[in-house]
């Protein structure tokens, strides 16, 4: 019998569908705060399409995200999962940061230090991880919880360091314009003053990223640990060196998406008062993306858009939360969307058991 | 040598303080994780609990209906995680990332609709947080005063590990609960229904992650505010996996990470020349070297993080 796939077998519709449900809780939850749902719905999509100025910054503030997106999908691919993105992005931000502050290059080069920098410190805080998993067997997830806080105070420490703090602000010193990732030739014509390449060297890395994990020796030897590490031992692959490998790889991904906020972006780093949560915020991005690299571009796409737009809520006195519930209630949904997959497949079953009945009967 | 023991009676303050809310979602993680569920929403479990906490205090006046109302919250929130993973057979990473979202942000939400978009709950006066115990009956400051007339729902904390203790390893539904996490098939062959164990493990860790974070807002501080749990849901979790997922194992990783803290405090607060930045990270560089030099690998429960579905 020839089989149709039909769009429920797919993963994409039953995002859509988490995606309505959950602005349909959210706009539940403002109305039972007694806040208009259609004025702050009204306002976040405005924040974000009513002028080319918002949109370009959408795409300004999903750069970071898609990276750290990226590094989280990576690293589910082997089977690891990088909770440590947050220490990584903090201790790539610094690392571009360190440079373009102290760094005397040409423009453009000396960008491309910066994120050679960015790169290599967040590629070291992950393999480092890496290294205690395959020497000690420790866990990963706890050690790249610890990493995150060491990041976070080594950051604070950095940027109060007599030599590096500015003088008035509780921050570092500026990068150097020659260090900015800022496109001066295309600020008058988006009107934004924060355009920048990131979003550019965000898709270029989701691309290289699938090539490397659908058409790559390495990447199918990294599929091959993530489904069955015993399984790919025994066909002849190195488990710890594939882990070794994609870890740091993983965090470079995340230390370069530091080094795309910070260069593009405030171009210096304040004292943390919290956790920023551009890491934690990936595992959300590679999850509504489907742990796909391609899909993480997208799904970077609208959770900068939300964030951005969620900026704009205070303007209608509406609590911009509702932007994280909406994102949570996404999630949720397409975690429990497994249960809805299998009723609609028990449905289509059971019609196509009556069509057979039927035709049974006529025959008869 | 008086002043020297009212340091050290100043550093255990630090640990007695800084470890139960730790403690409490740790215990609740290890019985979900036992159970065959992670749970990795407890950090959003704690801070709805820190908010529900404070918020019940603030009406009722009452620390402890406080205290207990927390811990329902973070139980409503380990329903939505029982439901997704238990039910629906989801990805248990993915149902806690949502929880972690929902949890904050519901929490941050009701707070600023209920108190004039402010993102702070009023502050709790003393007699509406929760008993320190022999009021009175210590000098301010002194060994007996930082460290027998701390907070009761401190001692509390630690009774609750031997009772967990005793659940996991000399009751039935103990063993039940092991097994689950372990072997669900061979579980359910002998008759034991491992939907309701995991059920059950996961309300308990929701509950117990609510009063964790309720801890915090009614003791170590006296009001909800914005950063009051950030990460410690997270620390939570790792002392887990650092006491190889047992109930004791988790006490000492949480208090190995509590006098961590009290050390950082004390020295921090008698104006130590190195920068408090260093200081802060005393806790983690530690658990790291500790589990480098002395611990080493734990084995993870066998059908943890794998969703069970009955066969027909």
């Amino acid at each position: 019998m020839k089989s149709k796939t039909s769009i429920w077998d797919g993963n994409f519709i039953y995002v859509i569908i988490a995606i309505v449900v959950g602005f349909l809780v959210g706009a539940i939850l403002l109305v039972s705060a007694g806040i208009d749902p259609g004025l702050t719905y009204s306002t976040l999509f405005q924040g974000v399409f009513s002028e080319p100025k918002y949109i370009v910054y959408s795409f300004v503030y999903a750069a970071p995200y898609i990276m750290t997106g990226l590094s989280v999908a990576f690293s589910f691919k082997t089977g690891v999962f990088n909770i440590g993105a947050e220490g990584q992005f903090v201790v790539g931000s610094l690392a571009a940061v360190l440079v373009g502050i102290f760094g005397n290059m040409p423009p453009v080069i000396h960008a491309i230090v910066c994120f050679i920098a960015a790169a290599a410190a967040g590629a070291a805080w992950g393999a480092i991880v890496g290294l205690m998993k395959i020497k000690r067997g420790i866990n990963e997830v706890l050690s790249y919880i610890m990493f995150n806080w060491i990041a976070y105070y080594l950051s604070n420490y950095v940027v109060m360091h007599s030599g590096v703090k500015a003088k008035s602000i509780e921050a570092t010193k500026d990068i150097k314009d020659s260090a900015s990732t800022v496109i001066q030739g295309l600020i008058p014509a988006t009107g934004c003053p924060k355009v920048n390449s990131g979003f550019f060297i965000a898709t270029i890395a989701a691309i290289v990223l699938w090539f490397v994990i659908k058409k790559t020796t390495f990447g199918y030897q990294l599929r091959a640990v993530g489904l069955s590490k015993t399984a790919s031992e025994y066909g002849g692959i190195s488990s710890s060196k594939i882990f070794m490998v994609s870890m740091a790889l993983s965090g470079m991904l995340a230390g370069i998406g530091g080094a795309i906020q910070t260069l593009g972006m405030a171009g210096r780093i304040s004292q943390f008062s919290g956790q920023e949560s551009f890491g934690f915020d990936g595992i959300t991005v590679a999850l509504i993306g489907g742990t796909n690299p391609i899909g993480c571009i997208f799904a970077g796409l609208f959770y900068g858009a939300m964030k951005y737009g969620g900026n704009k809520l205070t303007l209608v006195n509406a609590p911009k939360e509702i932007v994280n519930i909406i994102m949570g209630t996404i999630i949720f949904f397409i975690a429990i969307s497994l249960l809805l997959k299998r009723i609609i497949k028990g449905v289509q079953q059971k019609k196509l058991d009556k069509a057979k009945e039927l035709t049974a009967a006529k025959e008869a | 040598m008086n002043g020297f023991v009212n340091v050290f009676g100043l550093i255990l303050n630090g640990m007695l303080i800084s470890t139960p809310p730790l403690l409490l979602a740790a215990l609740g993680s290890v019985f979900s994780e036992k159970s065959g569920v992670v749970n990795i929403g407890i950090e959003g479990m704690m801070t709805i609990g820190a908010y529900v906490g404070a918020v019940g205090a603030y009406f009722t006046h009452n620390g402890w209906v406080g205290f207990l109302l927390g811990g329902i919250a973070g139980m409503i929130f380990g329903l939505l995680h029982a439901f997704a993973c238990v039910t629906c057979g989801a990805d248990q990473t993915i149902a806690g990332t949502a929880i972690n979202f929902i949890g904050p942000g519901l929490a941050l939400f009701l707070c600023k609709s209920m108190f004039d978009n402010s993102s702070d709950t009023p502050s709790l006066p003393t007699e509406y947080k929760l008993p320190k115990l022999f009021n009175g009956v210590f000098k301010s400051g002194s060994f007996g005063y930082n460290v027998l007339g701390t907070y009761s729902a401190v001692w509390l904390s630690f009774i609750l590990v031997a009772v967990i203790w005793f659940v996991f390893y000399k009751t039935r539904f103990g063993m039940r609960l092991r097994a689950a996490g372990e072997h669900p098939e061979a579980c359910e062959t002998l008759g034991v229904n491992v939907f309701k164990v995991r059920y059950a493990c996961v309300l308990l860790s929701g509950f117990l992650a609510g009063l964790g974070g309720a801890f915090v807002t009614l003791a170590t501080v006296s009001q909800f505010r914005p950063t009051v749990i950030v990460g410690q849901g997270f620390i939570a979790i790792a002392a887990v996996i650092f006491g190889k997922f047992t109930p004791q194992g988790a006490f000492l990783g949480c208090l190995l990470f509590g006098l961590c803290n009290g050390l950082k405090s004390v020295l921090s607060a008698m104006g130590s020349s190195v920068s408090p930045n260093i200081l802060s990270m005393i806790p983690y560089v530690v658990t790291i070297l500790v589990l480098i030099l002395f611990v080493g690998s734990g084995r993870v429960p066998a059908a943890n993080g794998k969703p069970y579905i009955k066969s027909k």
